[in-house]
C-alpha cells in the first residue's frame, strides 16, 4: 500500500482525470480523499493505492504530467500522520449497552447518536485503530458504516505545500520537495 | 474590439502562426467555418476526420511545429479518435478543435452531441471544453503551449456553438495563457549526474540508443557532439531514425524486433547503454528478463514517468535531451572504443556486404528492391511517410535517412491508414520537399479517399504502394506462428492505377524489377501526384525478426535463399 499526496486545481473534472489515470495504469485505489486547502483554487488529495514503490513512482510521475495536477508526491516512506474517520451504527439494547460503552471508551471513540435500538459511534484515528474497533463491535451487529478514507500529512518540518508562493510560510523553513 | 467567438478563434490561430488547418465542417462548428472564410487561414477539406488528425500530425512531425485539425461535434469528433491516439503515442504536438452543441443543451443527448473530452481523456495530453467566447483566445494559446512543451502531445479544445456565436472583447494581451503553477523539479540530482559521468568514463562497450526525443528537443547537433566526444556507436529506434545521419559509420541502424542482427547483438553484448529520448518500448527490448543483461544503463529522458518503467536504469537524467547532452559532453574522457566498434563491424559479417542490387534478376520483384531503388534515386533526401506493416520495416531497413524529420511513421500506436493523410500534412509543412508515401495495399485502402483531397488541393506527392495482395505483416505472423493458416489476410484490392485515374491522378502498375528505376524517375519528373502500384512478391517476409516477447538474442535470421540482404552505399 502506497500513500500519495496531490495538490490539484479545484475545478470540475480533475477527480475524474486522477482516478482515470489510476485505472489506465491498472492501479487499484484503496482510498481517495479530496478536500479544499487554505487556497480555494487548490484542492488536496490523499491517494492510498494498492501498488508497490515502482507503481507509486509511475503514478506520481504520471499524475504530475496532468495539467491540472500541481504536485504529486509519494510520501509512503516518510514519517506520517494518518487519519481516517468512521461513523458506525451498531445495534444496542438495554442489556449490551454498558458493555458497548466500555469498549467505546477504550478506543477513545464517542457516541454521537442514541436511539432505542442502536447507537452511532464516531471514531477517528489510524486505519488499524478503526479496524480494531470494528472487529470488537461486529458481534453486537454493525448495521451501517461510513468511512471518510485516509488523509495523511508528513510530520514536523517536512512540509508539502502547493507550488504557489504563500506568505504563510515563515522564512527559513525549507519546502523539502521543491 | 468586439468579435464573435468564432472570429476570436480564427484570429488567435493566425496570431499563433497557423497558416493551414485540416478539417471537415458540420452543424456545431459552422460559425467557425463562416469566420474561416473571412480569415487568411487556409482550410484543407479532408474526406474523413481521421485524415484531418493524421494530416495535422504529419504537418507537426515534418515541421516541428503544431498541427491543427478541426471537426464538428459527435461523429466528426469521434472520427478523430484514432488520429489523436496516434499523435499521443508518438508525442506529436497536435491541437484538435471540435464544435460542440450549445452549452444550454449539454448533457441532453442533443443531435450530434457526444462527450468528446470524456472519450479523449486518456489519449490527449490535455483537453478542455470552452463554453464562453471570452475564454477562447486564452484556451487556444494554452493548448498550443501544452501541445508543444515538454514531452509534446495532442490537445483537444471542444467549443460549444453558443461560445462560437457569442461576442466578446478580443484583447490579445489580456488573454495571455494562465496555466496552473506546476512544481518545477530540478532536472536531476548531482549524484545521479556524477554516476552517469562515471559510467561513461569506465565503459568498454558503450552503445547509444537514440530515440525520437532527440528530434523533439532539437538536439541533433548536441547529440552529434556527444557521439563524437565518446566515439559511441549509435542504434536507432524507429522514430529515432534521422536524428543522426545513416551514412555515418557510427550509425548501426534500427534496433529491436526488425533491427539488423548486429544491432541487437551489440545491445546484448554492450556493457553500457546510453538511452536518449527513447522509452524502452517492447518492440525495442523484446523479453525484458533477457534484455541487455551485461549493460549498465543511463536514461536521458524528459518524462519522469518513463524512468524505470520497463527497464531499471543505473542513472536517470531527467530533462531536455539537448541540455543534458550539452552538460555531459565536456566531461567525457573515455574516447577510444575502437576494439568494440571493430567487433560490431565483424558482427555485421556477411549480411552487410551483400548488395541486393547485385543479386541476379530472377524476374521477381521484392519490396526491398523498390525501397532500395527509391532511396538511391532520391539520394536519401526525400521525406518518406510510411504506413504500418512490412513495408514500414523494409523502409526503415533499406531507406537510409540522413536528416531529421524525413521519416514520418506511426510507431507507438501502429495506425494503418496513417501514411497517405500524414504525407499530405507533411507536404503542406514542407512544400518544397519531395514527399513519398510508402504504403501497403491494406493500409492504403483504409484512407485512400484522401486522394480526392490531394486533387482538390493540387498538391504534388508520390505514392508507392507495396502491393503483395496480403495484410503482409499479419500473414508473416501466421506463417511463423500459426502454421501458415492465412485467415483473413489475403486481400482483394481495386486496380490502384485505374483508381488513381478515376481521381484524376496518374497511376502506374509495376511488376518487374527492371521497371522500378525508370518509373521512379518518371514519377519524380512529374509536377503532379503520381501513384505507383508495385506488385511485389506475395509471401516475402521481413527479416530478421524477434518474435513478440522473445529475447533480443533470439532472432529469426534471413534465409540464405532467396533473396534480399541489406544494401550498401550506391
Amino acid at each position: 500500500m502506497q500513500t500519495l499526496v496531490a495538490y490539484v486545481e479545484n475545478k470540475p473534472g480533475v477527480l475524474n482525470r486522477v482516478s482515470s489515470l489510476a485505472r489506465r495504469l491498472a492501479i487499484n485505489i484503496d482510498s481517495l480523499t479530496v478536500g479544499p486547502t487554505e487556497n480555494e483554487e487548490i484542492a488536496r488529495m490523499t491517494i492510498v493505492a494498492h501498488t508497490d514503490e515502482k507503481g507509486a513512482h509511475r503514478l506520481e510521475a504520471s499524475l504530475e504530467k496532468l495539467v491540472d495536477v500541481l504536485l504529486a508526491e509519494n510520501i509512503s516512506s516518510r514519517a506520517l500522520l494518518e487519519r481516517d474517520l468512521a461513523l458506525i451504527k451498531v445495534s444496542a439494547d438495554q442489556q449490551n449497552r454498558p458493555h458497548l460503552m466500555e469498549l467505546i471508551k477504550v478506543f477513545r471513540a464517542r457516541v454521537v447518536d442514541v436511539a432505542p435500538e442502536s447507537l452511532i459511534i464516531e471514531v477517528s484515528g489510524t486505519v488499524d485503530k478503526i479496524d480494531g474497533l470494528l472487529e470488537v463491535l461486529r458481534p453486537f451487529g454493525v448495521l451501517e458504516m461510513a468511512r471518510s478514507g485516509r488523509i495523511s500529512m508528513t510530520r514536523g518540518g517536512d512540509l508539502l505545500r502547493p507550488p504557489i508562493a504563500s506568505p504563510e510560510v515563515p522564512e527559513g523553513v525549507a519546502v523539502k520537495s521543491q | 474590439m468586439k468579435l464573435t467567438g468564432a472570429e476570436i478563434l480564427c484570429e488567435s490561430l493566425t496570431r499563433l502562426g497557423v497558416r493551414e488547418l485540416f478539417g471537415y465542417p458540420g452543424g456545431a462548428i459552422l460559425p467557425v467555418y463562416d469566420a474561416l472564410g473571412k480569415s487568411k487561414l487556409h482550410h484543407i477539406l479532408v474526406r474523413h476526420e481521421q485524415g484531418a488528425t493524421h494530416m495535422a500530425d504529419g504537418y507537426a512531425r515534418a515541421s516541428g511545429g503544431v498541427g491543427v485539425a478541426m471537426a464538428t461535434s459527435g461523429p466528426g469528433a469521434t472520427n478523430m479518435v484514432t488520429g489523436i491516439a496516434t499523435a499521443m503515442l508518438d508525442s506529436s504536438p497536435v491541437v484538435c478543435i471540435t464544435g460542440q452543441v450549445s452549452s444550454k443543451v449539454l448533457g441532453s443527448d442533443a443531435f450530434q452531441e457526444i462527450d468528446i473530452t470524456g472519450i479523449t481523456m486518456p489519449i490527449t495530453k490535455h483537453n478542455v471544453v470552452v463554453t464562453r467566447a471570452e475564454d477562447i483566445a486564452r484556451t487556444i494559446r494554452e493548448a498550443f503551449i501544452i501541445a508543444s512543451s515538454g514531452r509534446p502531445g495532442p490537445v483537444l479544445v471542444d467549443i460549444t456553438k453558443d461560445a462560437q456565436q457569442a461576442s466578446a472583447e478580443f484583447d490579445w494581451e489580456a488573454s495571455a495563457p494562465k496555466l496552473p503553477p506546476k512544481r518545477v523539479r530540478s532536472n536531476h540530482d548531482k549524484a545521479e549526474f556524477d554516476r552517469a559521468v562515471e559510467l561513461l568514463n569506465t565503459a568498454k562497450r558503450p552503445l547509444i540508443l537514440a530515440g525520437h526525443g532527440i528530434m523533439v528537443s532539437g538536439a541533433m547537433h548536441a547529440f552529434e557532439q556527444f557521439v563524437r566526444a565518446g566515439n559511441y556507436p549509435v542504434a536507432m529506434t524507429l522514430l529515432g531514425i534521422g536524428c543522426f545521419p545513416a551514412k555515418d559509420p557510427l550509425n548501426l541502424g534500427m534496433m529491436g524486433m526488425h533491427g539488423e542482427a548486429w544491432v541487437n547483438n551489440a545491445i546484448q553484448e554492450a556493457d553500457l547503454l546510453i538511452a536518449v529520448g527513447m522509452r524502452f518500448d517492447d518492440r525495442v527490448t523484446g523479453d525484458l528478463r533477457t534484455y541487455a543483461r551485461n549493460a549498465r544503463k543511463i536514461h536521458i529522458e524528459i518524462d519522469r514517468a518513463e524512468i524505470n518503467k520497463n527497464v531499471q536504469v543505473d542513472a536517470a537524467l531527467v530533462g531536455d535531451a539537448r541540455e543534458v547532452l550539452e552538460k555531459l559532453t565536456p566531461l567525457i574522457e573515455n574516447r577510444d572504443h575502437s576494439a568494440w566498434i571493430q567487433h560490431i563491424t565483424e558482427l555485421k559479417g556477411d549480411s552487410a556486404v551483400r548488395d541486393i542490387q547485385s543479386l541476379p534478376d530472377t524476374g521477381h520483384l521484392y519490396a526491398a528492391h523498390v525501397i532500395n531503388d527509391l532511396w538511391k534515386e532520391t539520394n536519401g533526401e526525400a521525406i518518406v511517410v510510411t504506413d504500418v506493416g512490412q513495408h514500414q520495416m523494409w523502409e526503415a531497413q533499406y531507406y537510409h535517412h540522413n536528416r531529421p524529420r524525413t521519416l514520418i511513421t506511426s510507431g507507438g500506436l501502429g495506425t494503418m491508414g496513417f501514411a497517405l493523410p500524414a504525407a499530405i500534412g507533411a507536404k503542406f509543412a514542407k512544400p518544397d520537399s519531395e514527399v513519398w508515401v510508402v504504403v501497403g495495399d491494406g493500409g492504403f485502402q483504409m484512407t485512400m479517399s484522401e486522394l480526392a483531397t490531394i486533387v482538390q488541393e493540387k498538391i504534388n506527392i508520390k505514392i508507392a504502394i507495396i502491393n503483395n495482395g496480403f495484410l503482409g505483416m499479419v500473414r508473416q505472423w501466421q506463417e511463423f506462428f500459426y502454421d501458415k493458416r492465412y485467415v483473413a489476410t489475403p486481400l482483394v484490392a481495386p486496380d490502384f492505377a485505374a483508381l488513381a485515374n478515376a481521381f484524376g491522378i496518374r497511376g502506374e502498375r509495376i511488376t518487374k524489377r527492371a521497371e522500378v528505376v525508370p518509373v521512379i524517375r518518371s514519377a519524380r519528373e512529374s509536377a503532379e501526384t503520381v501513384l505507383l502500384d508495385f506488385r511485389v512478391e506475395q509471401e516475402d517476409s521481413v527479416y530478421p525478426m524477434v518474435a513478440a516477447g522473445a529475447s533480443l538474442s533470439d532472432m529469426i535470421r534471413r534465409p540464405n535463399n532467396p533473396l534480399v540482404e541489406t544494401a550498401t552505399e550506391p
